[in-house]
């Protein structure tokens, strides 16, 4: 029997008696009258799909499992990471190298064995999409990008299902409820994505680790108040979290008539969200650059060939790690620095990942420097191919 | 006309490191102009090159969405309180 719903009483389906060991795990929601035994069977027989079993997932999936969700869908389908344990809880050290979904799957059996979580080991594409959301009361948006995010949002509106949002950038979140029955969705919020490398990935601009337990605990909340219909929702409302200042704002949301999922309902399937987030004929697609390997600019310095290694991370990036013989140069102040330089001289530029030493070529080549080469991949490159002391982070 | 201009820490680095600034105008968009006469690295965040408010950069004046006050035109009135979001996709 499939569920339905209202925005106000999420789940209705023949409702599970819940077993002597679950009345006492659950005791302190069934003695609150707003959730109760009738709420706790709810919960029982609700199915939530969690896309993303990262930073917002990782506290959602935790959260969920205890408090009795009885189905929740997993779609991941990374590796965990050293780097992912600083905010990624749901893992563990032991668990680096593993799946995320086996990992988490497990974590989740061990917070509550009555939960039955079903596996995506996939990525949520246009092609699959609507097949795995069909089968859920609601879906929890933790991916890490626009594409996803679109993807996500277009597929809820198109089957009538909550989308519970959540974002996170540094030491600020967002979360709001979209796509509800008169709720706005999140193309109402943002009708278009920001041109890919506008917005850094928090693996350049970094997020401070417990901020994902805050915004993913605000989308748990969420969640369990739709499906138990009580409470205010976040829907027609965008919440800022400010961790830094430790503020929360409300801002109101609106379904905008000319939106093109929830408004004229132009959008009747899933489109190609990379091609929409890419350029777009936006701005013309920015001619290819030189790259170097960071083996062929190792053999370079090897040969003891004369040229400048620019390195255009921050300074707090530079304590953590640099190269030999480089020369510390942030993009942020570049233009002033530019005349330091010499243009005649062969140059090299490099960053973490190879995202900003890309525009600071552009920016050089500009300047009228012709000998320049960007150094693909970064020092994360350099780490893992040239010279594993190099520390990676 | 004065508003207070409360941007996000990305935001805040390019206006000397302000998370709340104030600004003068009697529309948004002039509200706009001053941030970015003051701050002319903030400016190409705020708006496109013709001016206009990017779909991925939203503005709220005291709490409410200015696409449905007339965007960039929305009037502004002493003490009013601007917001400026940026989409964010980290998860």
């Amino acid at each position: 029997m499939h569920g339905t719903f209202d925005g106000k009483d999420a789940v209705k389906r023949t409702l599970p008696e819940l077993t002597q060991e679950e009345t006492l795990r659950y005791s302190r929601h069934l003695i609150l009258p707003e959730v109760g035994l009738e709420g706790q069977k709810k919960l029982k027989a609700a199915r939530v799909l969690l896309v993303g079993a990262g930073g917002l997932g990782s506290p959602l999936g935790l959260y969920l499992a205890a408090a009795g969700v009885g189905r929740i869908g997993l779609v991941e389908f990374d590796t965990v990471d050293l780097t992912n344990l600083q905010r990624q809880v749901i893992h563990g050290t032991k668990d680096v190298g593993r799946s995320k979904l086996q990992s988490a799957k497990e974590r989740i059996h061990d917070v509550n064995p009555n939960v039955e979580v079903v596996g995506y080991e996939t990525r949520l594409t246009s092609e699959n999409a609507l097949d795995i959301v069909r089968d859920y009361d609601l879906v929890v948006d933790g991916t890490d990008n626009f594409a996803t995010r679109y993807l996500v949002n277009d597929a809820c509106v198109l089957l009538g299902k909550p989308n519970v949002y959540g974002s996170i950038f540094r030491f600020e979140g967002q979360a709001s409820v979209f796509a509800t029955a008169d709720g706005p969705c999140y193309r109402c919020l943002y009708p278009e994505p920001p041109p890919p490398g506008m917005v850094p990935s928090c693996a350049e601009g970094g997020v401070l680790g417990v901020l994902p337990g805050l915004v993913g605990l605000i989308q748990a909340t969420e969640t369990l108040k739709l499906l138990l219909g009580i409470g205010e929702s976040l829907a027609g409302r965008l919440l800022l979290v400010d961790a830094l200042g430790m503020k929360f704002r409300n801002v109101k949301l609106q379904r905008d008539p000319k939106c093109p999922a929830c408004g004229t309902r132009e959008l009747k399937a899933l489109i190609d969200y990379q091609q929409f987030c890419s350029v777009r004929g936006r701005e013309p697609e920015p001619e290819k650059i030189a790259e170097l390997t960071p083996a062929e600019v190792a053999a370079k310095q090897a040969r003891g060939e004369d040229f400048d290694l620019l390195d255009v991370r921050e300074p707090h990036e530079w304590q953590i790690a640099r190269l030999p013989g480089a020369r510390l140069m942030p993009l942020a102040t570049l233009g002033a620095t530019l005349s330091q330089l010499d243009p005649n001289r062969e140059i090299v530029v490099h960053c973490k990942l190879g995202g900003r030493s890309a525009k600071a070529v552009r920016q050089l080549q500009a300047a009228g420097f012709r000998r320049v080469w960007n150094m693909a991949g970064g020092i994360a490159r350099w780490s893992q191919e040239v010279d594993s002391k190099v520390p990676r982070y | 006309m004065a508003a207070t201009v409360n941007l996000p820490s990305v935001l805040a680095r390019l206006a000397a490191d302000q998370k709340s600034v104030q600004a003068a105008g009697s529309t948004l968009g002039e509200v706009v102009s001053d941030l970015t006469r003051r701050y002319p690295e903030l400016g190409p965040r705020l708006r496109d090159e013709k001016g206009q408010p990017y779909p991925y950069v939203i503005f709220y004046v005291n709490d409410e969405d200015v696409r449905f006050q007339g965007g960039f035109q929305a009037p502004i009135r002493d003490g009013d309180e601007v917001v400026v979001v940026p989409a964010i996709a980290g998860g």
